[in-house]
C-alpha cells in the first residue's frame, strides 16, 4: 500500500515529535511518564486552543494577527467583569465569547467586503484589542472566585499520577473539533478551497464572503476560549499578556505541516507542532543550564525545516506532473 | 432543439459586444463556436453560463426561457462549462474536487467513503483508471481537464461548454479528451466547442457557428465546408494573408549573408545536447520538433534562462556574453517566451509600462528612460502594431491574448535587439493578429535582425523561416532551407530513424 502524498508533512510532523521524544527519553528516562506528558498538554493548552483556529485561517491562505490581543483582552475582560459585577464566570464566558466571535467575523467582513490583505486588517485588530484591554485597566488584575479554583484544580488522574488538567481536555476537545469542522464538513472544504485559489473556489460554489467571514469568526472564537483557558492557567488577567503568542501560534501551525500559503494540511499536525515546541521547553527545563532562549532557536530551525521540506515537496510533484 | 438563443445582445461601455445574436444547440451534436479575438465568443458563453447578464434577447433551455445569474444557476439549470485553465482546485483530491458541493453526507458530516465511491462511480465510463484519494494536481493536464468534465457533466447533465480545452494538451491527450467528448456527444449531451485549432473542429465538430464583431455570421454543417471558406467567414474578407503564406518569399541564400552570431558547443546535461548554430543578419530560422523535443529548452539556453554547460559564443567582434537573460540583453538578445501569460507579460502593469520594460533594462536602472520619452515609444508602437487598447494606461492583463502578444514584440522593438527569440508566437491567437505577426516578423529582418521562431505549427515555419533547424529527443537532428523548407520533408526529418526505440518513446 503506497502512502498518499498530501500525508507527508503530517507524517514528518509526528515524526519529528516521536523523535524528540526518544532523544529526550533516552536522556531523562523519567520524561516518558504521564506526569510530563500532563504537564505539556496544560502548559501548552491555550497555545494549542488558539493554534486550531489560526489552522483554519491559514488553510484558507489569510492571516490572522490579532489572537494574541485576543486572549489578553479576553483576560483582562474576565477579570474586570469578574471584580465589578456579580456576575457567574460561566455568563461572563457566554459574553466573552460572543464578543471575540463577533470581533473575528468583523474582521473577515472587511477582509471579504474590502478586498483588503488579511494581513493588515488583522494588524489594525490586533492593535485594536490590545488597546481594548488597557481600557479595562493597565494592572494585573487577580481572579478570585471559587468556581475559578474549581476549573483549576479539575483533573483526571492518569495512571503513573499525571494529571489530565480541564484546561488539557479542552485543547484536545478543540483538536477533535477543529479537525471534525476542517476535513469533514462542507464548511471545511470550503476552506480548503479558498486556499487552493478564490477565483476557482467561487467558480465551484464556494459562497467566498460568508466562508471568510465564518474563518475569522472560528478563529476569533477559538482566542476567546483560549484567553479563558489561559486566565485559568494563570489566575489574572493582564494586559501586556500573550504578547506575539499569534506568531508562535503561526510557528506551531508551520511545523505541523500546513503549507503556509494555505489549501493544504492537517489540524492534527498543529497539535503535534504545539506538543513539539513545549517538549523542547520542557527539555530544557530538565537540563536545568541551559536558557531559555534555546526553545527560540530550535522553533527557527525547525520552521526552517518545514518550509524547506514543504518546498521540495512541492516541487517533485510539479515535476511528475 | 436543447438550447436556443434568439437575438442577444449585450453592449459594454464603449463597444457592443454582441449584436442580436441567433444559436442554435441540439442534443447529440457538437457545435463549435468559432471567431477572432473579440468577435464576441467569450460574451456568449459568459452570457449563457450567467457571468454575464445579457441586456435583451432570449435563450431557452429545452423550451423553457432561463435567464441564469449565477455560473451556480447555469450549472443547476444544466449548463456546465470547462475552461482551457482547468477550473478545479489541484489541491483537493480528485473525490473532492468532483463532490465539491454536494458532499455525501452521515450525521451531517462527510463520508470520505461514500463521497471517493462517487467520484468512482462519476469517473466511470471516462476510461481513466486514477486514484481519487489522491491530490487533483498530482496528474497531469489532460486528466485534470477530463476529470473537470465529467464534474460538468455530473453537475449540469445538458449542455457542455468546453472553452479552449485543448489548448495545453498534446497530441495524445486531445485524442483521449476527444473520446470523451464523443462519448458524451452520442449520450445525447449538446456540447460547445471553442478552439483556435481548425484542424480540431474539422475532426470532432458536427456544426459550428462563426461570429464576427458580436454578430452571427452563418452556422454550417462542418462536413460541407471548407476550410478557406471558413476562414474567410472568420476574417470577413478575401483572404489573401493566408494563401501568401505559401507564397512567401525564402532567401535560399541566407547563409551567405554576413554573418551575426555564432553559438557553438551551447548545451545542458538532461536539457538540449550540445549545438553549433550560426546565424545571419536578416535571416529568420525556425525551430522545429515534438513537444517535449527541446525546442524552448534551446531557447532558453540562448536567453540565459538556463545557463549553459560549456561553449561558447562570439559575433564579429569577439566573445558574446549570455549567462543570464541580464546579460543576453546587454548582448542584443531578445526573448518573448511561451507562455505569455506567466512568463511574458507582467498583467498588473501597463502596456506603456509593458512596452518599456527590455529597453529599460538595456539602459540600466540609472538611466531611467523620461516620462516623455516612455508616451512616445508606447504611442508609438500602439499604432505601427496596431494594439487594440483604449489607451497606453491600461492594464496589459486586460487585453485580449493577440494584442498581449503585440506589446511583448513591441518590448522586444523599442529595445531593438540584434537577434530575437520568438517561443511560440501566435499561440492562442486568432487568424487576423495570426497574419499580422508573421508580417511583423518580415519586416524586422527586412532592417537585419536576426529572428528565431519555434512554433509546432508547420504551416507558420514554412511561411516565415529562411531555414529550419529540427530537433528530435533533445538534439538538433536536422536543418533544411530553402526550397527545401515544405511540411513533408519537417515531417519525415522528425521523423526519421523510427527504428530508434529512444525516438519513438520521445515521439509518444
Amino acid at each position: 500500500m503506497t502512502i498518499n502524498p498530501r500525508l507527508y508533512p503530517l507524517l514528518a510532523t509526528i515524526g519529528i515529535f516521536i523523535a524528540a521524544y526518544i532523544v529526550c527519553w533516552i536522556q531523562f528516562p523519567y520524561m516518558l511518564s504521564t506526569r510530563v506528558a500532563g504537564n505539556l498538554l496544560t502548559d501548552n493548552a491555550y497555545l494549542g486552543i488558539v493554534a486550531v483556529g489560526m489552522t483554519l485561517v491559514i488553510l484558507s491562505g489569510g492571516i490572522d494577527l490579532s489572537v494574541g490581543s485576543v486572549i489578553a483582552f479576553s483576560g483582562v475582560f474576565i477579570a474586570v467583569l469578574l471584580r465589578e459585577t456579580g456576575l457567574h464566570p460561566l455568563v461572563v464566558f457566554v459574553l466573552l465569547l460572543g464578543v471575540t466571535t463577533a470581533f473575528g467575523a468583523a474582521m473577515g467582513g472587511v477582509i471579504h467586503v474590502l478586498g483588503m490583505p488579511a494581513f493588515i486588517v488583522t494588524l489594525a485588530g490586533m492593535f485594536l484589542a490590545r488597546g481594548a484591554s488597557y481600557m479595562l485597566t493597565i494592572d494585573s488584575v487577580p481572579i478570585q472566585h471559587p468556581f475559578y479554583e474549581l476549573l483549576k484544580d479539575a483533573y483526571w488522574l492518569m495512571p503513573g499520577k499525571g494529571r489530565l488538567t480541564l484546561i488539557g481536555i479542552v485543547m484536545l476537545l478543540s483538536v477533535a473539533v477543529g479537525a471534525v469542522v476542517a476535513h469533514r464538513t462542507r464548511f471545511g472544504a470550503s476552506v480548503f478551497a479558498l486556499g487552493g485559489g478564490e477565483r476557482t473556489a467561487r467558480l465551484m460554489g464556494v459562497r467566498v464572503g460568508a466562508t471568510t467571514v465564518g474563518i475569522y469568526a472560528f478563529s476569533g472564537f477559538m482566542a476567546g476560549v483560549s484567553g479563558i483557558v489561559f486566565s485559568i492557567y494563570t489566575g489574572s488577567g493582564y494586559p501586556l499578556a500573550t504578547v506575539g503568542t499569534e506568531l508562535t501560534a503561526i510557528a506551531a501551525v508551520v511545523i505541523g505541516g500546513t503549507l503556509l500559503t494555505g489549501g493544504a494540511g492537517y489540524v492534527l499536525g498543529t497539535l503535534f507542532g504545539v506538543l513539539t515546541m513545549g517538549l523542547i521547553q520542557t527539555y530544557i527545563v530538565f537540563d536545568g543550564s541551559l536558557s531559555s532562549w534555546w526553545t527560540k532557536i530550535v522553533i527557527g530551525i525547525l520552521l526552517l525545516l518545514f518550509i524547506l521540506l514543504q518546498r521540495g515537496l512541492v516541487r517533485a510533484t510539479a515535476v511528475r506532473a | 432543439m436543447l438550447l436556443s438563443i434568439r437575438n442577444l445582445s449585450k453592449s459594454f461601455p464603449g463597444t457592443l459586444a454582441l449584436d442580436d445574436v441567433d444559436f442554435e444547440l441540439r442534443a447529440g451534436e457538437v457545435h463549435a463556436l468559432l471567431g477572432e479575438n473579440g468577435a464576441g465568443k467569450s460574451t456568449l458563453i459568459k452570457c449563457l453560463t450567467g457571468a454575464y447578464r445579457r441586456d435583451s434577447g432570449e435563450i431557452r433551455l429545452e423550451g423553457n426561457p432561463i435567464s441564469p445569474a449565477s455560473t451556480s444557476e447555469a450549472q443547476e439549470l444544466g449548463i456546465g462549462t470547462v475552461y482551457q485553465e482547468v477550473n478545479l482546485l489541484p489541491n483537493l483530491t480528485v473525490a473532492q474536487n468532483l463532490t465539491f458541493g454536494r458532499e455525501p453526507r452521515r450525521f451531517g458530516l462527510v463520508d470520505g467513503r461514500a463521497q471517493r465511491k462517487m467520484a468512482q462511480e462519476m469517473l466511470s465510463g471516462y476510461n481513466l483508471d486514477i486514484d481519487v484519494g489522491r491530490d487533483l494536481g498530482a496528474y497531469s493536464v489532460a486528466i485534470q481537464q477530463i476529470v473537470a468534465i465529467a464534474r460538468a457533466v455530473a453537475l449540469s447533465g445538458k449542455v457542455l461548454i468546453l472553452d479552449e480545452p485543448t489548448a495545453s494538451l498534446d497530441a495524445a491527450e486531445v485524442r483521449m479528451l476527444f473520446d470523451v467528448v464523443r462519448d458524451l456527444r452520442d449520450q445525447g449531451l449538446g456540447i460547445v466547442f471553442v478552439s483556435h485549432f481548425l484542424d480540431q473542429v474539422f475532426e470532432i465538430c458536427d456544426r459550428l457557428t462563426v461570429l464576427r464583431n458580436g454578430r452571427k455570421i452563418t452556422t454550417e454543417v462542418v462536413a460541407d465546408l471548407d476550410r478557406l471558406t471558413l476562414i474567410e467567414h472568420m476574417l470577413g474578407r478575401e483572404l489573401e494573408e493566408a494563401t501568401e503564406h505559401e507564397a512567401a518569399q525564402k532567401d535560399p541564400h541566407s547563409r551567405s549573408r554576413p554573418e551575426l552570431l555564432r553559438f557553438e558547443g551551447i548545451g545542458r546535461d538532461g536539457v538540449v545536447e550540445p549545438f553549433d548554430m550560426t546565424v545571419h543578419k536578416g535571416e529568420v530560422i525556425g525551430l522545429a520538433g515534438l513537444l517535449g523535443s527541446g525546442r524552448t529548452e534551446s531557447a532558453e539556453l540562448m536567453f540565459g534562462v538556463r545557463a549553459s554547460q560549456g561553449g561558447r559564443t562570439r559575433d564579429a567582434d569577439g566573445p558574446v556574453a549570455h549567462g543570464n537573460p541580464r546579460e543576453a540583453i546587454q548582448s542584443g538578445f531578445g526573448f518573448a517566451p511561451e507562455d505569455r501569460k506567466t512568463d511574458g507579460i507582467v498583467a498588473d502593469l501597463s502596456v506603456r509600462e509593458n512596452i518599456i520594460l527590455a529597453l529599460q533594462a538595456h539602459r540600466g536602472w540609472t538611466r531611467p528612460i523620461p516620462r516623455s520619452e516612455q508616451n512616445r515609444l508606447a504611442d508609438e508602437y500602439i499604432a505601427k502594431l496596431d494594439i487594440r487598447t483604449s489607451d497606453a494606461e491600461k492594464a496589459i492583463g486586460d487585453l485580449s491574448g493577440g494584442n498581449q502578444q503585440k506589446v511583448v514584440l513591441a518590448r522586444w522593438l523599442a529595445m531593438n535587439p540584434r537577434f530575437l527569440i520568438l517561443d511560440e508566437p501566435t499561440r492562442g491567437i486568432d487568424v487576423g493578429a495570426h497574419a499580422e505577426i508573421l508580417r511583423l516578423i518580415h519586416e524586422m529582418t527586412g532592417q537585419g535582425m536576426a529572428v528565431l521562431v519555434i512554433s509546432s505549427e508547420f504551416d507558420e515555419l514554412i511561411a516565415v523561416a529562411d531555414r529550419v533547424i529540427v530537433l528530435r529527443d533533445r538534439r538538433h537532428t536536422g536543418e533544411l532551407s530553402g526550397s527545401d523548407v515544405t511540411s513533408d520533408a519537417i515531417v519525415r526529418e522528425i521523423a526519421r530513424d523510427d527504428a530508434d526505440p529512444r525516438t519513438q518513446r520521445g515521439a509518444a
